[in-house]
């Protein structure tokens, strides 16, 4: 079998282009995962922008209904799939190694794989663009309109296809961030001493491994409808395309505690860090967290409230649904009680975190209002819900990651962000998003229906259209201070040093940016928040400023070696995949990459030292 | 490709928080996940039983003795899974090619049961696109043979190994993850079968609307 192996030589070194492709540090590949989803954030970013441009006028003709269509289509997919969950995962892979004391994840090959599926997947579910065939049929692509019958072009298929190769790369971070999680804690950390991050991150993994399944087959199911003559969700074959529904929320609704779970878990240790108190209420963050996780299952049928499920169906699922506010509500009383009399300081960092907990109260507070079942029948395909959605997953998830850029981006790049534009960039995002989506609570209650390309000047509707327009405007011009802000700091910025905010989490103790090995010594947790009670026990026995560790010979300790079979194995997988766009017997030769690719990877030692 | 032969160091000298090796709780967490995955079209099967608008309908098609036997051979498999294992343990070389031939053996004459039948009910009229119940029929025990195919693909490799003697008690957790995943295989089988053959296999016709 060595010469499976033999055949493409054991890749090493650390740097240049093939270091990158073929790495398993989860710092790298966090770091790819960052970039990448930042990429498509600005992707979806300017698809926004198209649909703001048409909607900036009344019987605007700008982009048509066809090209309209694909953008909110594709800025929605993209955001959810391609941005949020992504750069969840970037955080996931930067900090989980460091924040609970291990050297990597439990199995560094298969991380190395969900990254390269997820790019692969990416890429196949935004082919479609190439000609002239993008999905076009909502994110959510209810059945039967994403039927062969009524989306004769490919663009569903390249939809499904993409979904279920990213699927796949989440369900294989989320097993590998579980058994991290369970398994790699460094002696002393207690479940109830791991970080609320990584409380966070364990909970959105078992969520994600419990409900792509599902999505998956309601994809594999549209897939055949579409390809194989099946009926599924076609009322011509007695099919119901209602099922499809119930798949899809069934995955859905778990889906959006797995966009805001990971940035409630950030907030939650930058809140601490700049108010210099611990966590308000931990147990209670715990469990709360674990109930929203377990009740995200049980309230997926009011995304259907609208399709005759039947009083008593309603009134359960309106119930189950306000009850999910009431875990979501002690976060944020937990939260605020975290700041409560601490000594707050107001970094860029803090200002996303505070700025965070205000929106997504407000996007709370409206999601509370669509539980009301009559209430939702009003409010069901309006712009309220697009002005609901875009306070929790922008005001929220994204508020949150920028406030763990701002928190942990010293810990990697070793250099401070510029606190003036970091600033600027906040107060332009904060004031942008809410010109931006504010508005369109009023329109939306005034009857304005979301994902119709344009709307009638006798409506009313076109002065409060051009202010989320201006909006966008705005937010344009943050991004672009972000950028700056991120190109000038990595280059010029003031050097970080291991512990810039003087925070209580593990992975300050060890230098910015952490050696490849992290932990030269693995160490022995002694509480919640370790590093805190390290520096203080420094400080009563009257010694210096605790240090960062120092670094020892990277040789000397055994690390996983980079290996080239999980970009191997994805790209195979992707082409089975994409075989079914195209001809079979391509997915047939991918079926064959991968199988190499997987024999391959069997038959190579997880660490090139054992090799020989 | 030492790995195989000595006790892997990365695996055997691991601190894990838990005790439980890495890969034993990976695939534990994955059969989890398996379980949505087999729930789901389950759950279309049984959403969609009795809603054909024409035939054929299950009492036409479905033969319950001929599948007995098949799911007797499945079971069987699981038997020879843990002898193999077992054999595994206690370094019995010969045992354990013979016991993990006999399961991958099992499973292939599960695999050429599908196929004969799956060849049976297409000339009888029962295709992917016929019905309802065709499509959900094809769907979920057709997941269900691949997932027994994977295994048995495993199998065959774990015994190609096993003849250059590089199975035994250093690797019986290789071989342990490998039977986890087939005796899960096993009781998805117990379900598909109770439910679409011995329940389901007689339902004639559209069924009426149920009172719920």
């Amino acid at each position: 079998m060595a010469t499976l192996t033999g055949v493409l030589a054991r890749p090493s070194g650390y740097t240049g282009v093939w270091s990158w492709i073929t790495t398993v540090d989860h710092k790298r590949i966090g770091i790819l995962y960052g970039f990448t989803a930042f990429a498509m954030l600005l992707i979806a970013g300017l698809e926004a922008g198209v649909m703001r441009s048409q909607l900036a006028t009344a019987d605007s003709e700008l982009i048509g209904p066809g090209v309209f269509n694909q953008m909110f289509t594709m800025h929605a997919t993209a955001m959810v799939f391609n941005v949020i969950m992504p750069l969840s995962a970037s955080f996931f892979n930067l900090i989980v190694p460091l924040a609970i004391g291990a050297r990597d994840v439990a199995f560094p090959r298969l991380n190395a794989l969900s990254y390269w599926l997820f790019l692969f997947g990416t890429l196949l579910l935004h082919a479609g663009f190439l000609q002239n065939q993008a999905p076009d049929a909502g994110w959510f692509s209810y059945a039967s309109l994403t039927e062969k019958p009524y989306s004769a072009n490919a663009g569903l298929d390249f939809w499904a296809l993409g979904l279920l190769v990213l699927g796949t790369s989440s369900v294989a971070a989320a097993l590998n961030f579980t058994v991290t999680i369970i398994n790699m804690r460094a002696p002393g950390m207690g479940l109830m001493r791991m970080p609320l991050f990584i409380w966070m991150t364990l909970i959105t993994s078992i969520l994600l491994i419990l409900a792509f399944p599902v999505i998956t087959v309601g994809l594999i199911e549209l897939t055949m409808d579409r390809n194989f003559g099946t009926h599924f969700f076609m009322p011509q074959g007695g099919g119901d395309p209602l099922l499809w529904q119930h798949l899809f929320w069934v995955f859905g609704h778990p889906e959006v505690y797995i966009l805001i779970l990971p940035p409630m878990g950030v907030v939650s240790e930058v809140l601490p860090a700049f108010s210099r108190k611990p966590l308000f209420g931990y147990p209670f963050m715990v469990f709360s967290g674990i109930v929203i996780g377990i009740m995200s299952w049980a309230v997926w049928s009011h995304h259907m409230f609208t399709t005759g499920l039947g009083p008593v169906a309603n009134s359960v699922f309106t119930i189950t649904t306000m009850l999910i506010a009431v875990p979501t509500g002690v976060k944020i009383f937990n939260w605020i009680g975290t700041m409560w009399g601490g000594a707050i300081e107001f970094k860029t960092s803090m200002l996303f975190a505070v700025g965070f907990i205000a929106l997504f109260i407000i996007g709370g507070l409206s999601g509370v209002s669509h539980a009301v079942a009559p209430a939702d029948s009003q409010q069901q395909d309006t712009y309220y819900i697009v002005a609901h959605i875009h306070y929790v997953l922008f005001g929220g998830s994204l508020f949150g990651i920028f406030a763990g850029i701002y928190y942990w981006g010293p810990k990697f790049t070793g250099k401070m962000f510029g606190e003036g534009l970091g600033k600027l960039h906040f107060w332009l995002m904060f004031i942008g998003m809410n010109v931006t989506f504010f508005p369109m609570h009023f329109v939306g209650m005034n009857g304005m229906p979301r994902r119709v390309y344009t709307y009638s000047a006798e409506s009313g509707f076109q002065l409060l259209n051009s202010l989320s327009s201006l909006g966008y405007i705005i937010l344009f011009f943050a991004f672009v201070v972000f950028i700056i802000n991120f190109l000038r700091s990595s280059k010029n910025g003031a050097e970080a040093g291991n512990d810039p905010w003087d925070a209580p989490g593990l992975e300050w103790s060890i230098s910015s940016p952490p050696p490849a090995y992290n932990f030269a010594k693995i160490p022995q947790v002694l509480g919640r928040d370790h590093f805190w009670i390290v520096k203080e026990l420094a400080r009563e026995a009257g010694q210096g400023p605790v240090q960062a560790e120092a670094h020892v010979d990277e040789r000397t300790i055994h690390m996983p070696s980079p290996s080239y079979w999980p970009i191997i194995i994805a790209f195979g997988v992707t082409w089975i995949a994409g075989g079914i766009l195209t001809h079979y017997a391509l997915s047939f030769i991918g079926g064959l990459i991968a199988f190499v690719g997987v024999v391959g990877w069997g038959n190579e030692p997880a660490s090139a030292q054992s090799d020989h | 490709m030492a790995h195989a032969v000595e006790p892997a160091p990365h695996a055997e000298e691991e601190y894990t928080t838990t005790g439980l090796n890495h890969r034993k709780l990976l695939m534990w967490v994955f059969l989890g996940s398996d379980c949505m995955f087999f729930g789901t079209l389950i759950a279309t099967y049984m959403v969609y039983r009795g809603q054909s608008l024409n035939g054929p309908y299950p009492i036409d098609i479905i033969n319950v003795p001929v599948t007995t036997i098949s799911t007797f051979v499945l079971l069987c498999s699981s038997f020879a899974m843990v002898q193999a294992l077992a054999a595994t343990n206690r370094d019995d070389q010969k045992a354990i090619r013979i016991w993990l031939l006999a399961t991958a053996f099992l499973g292939a004459i599960f695999i050429g049961f599908q196929i004969v039948e799956f060849n049976a009910f297409k000339n009888e009229g029962l295709t992917l696109g016929v019905n309802l119940f065709g499509a959900s029929f094809f769907t979920l025990t057709g997941f269900h043979g691949a997932h027994v195919t994977l295994g048995v693909i495993w199998l065959l490799g774990m015994a190609v190994l096993a003849f250059k003697g590089r199975v035994g008690p250093a690797t019986a957790l290789d071989v342990e993850i490998l039977g986890l995943y087939w005796h899960f295989v096993d009781i998805v089988w117990i379900i598909i079968f109770t439910l679409l053959y011995l329940i389901g296999g007689f339902d004639t016709g559209p069924l009426p609307p149920s009172g719920g």
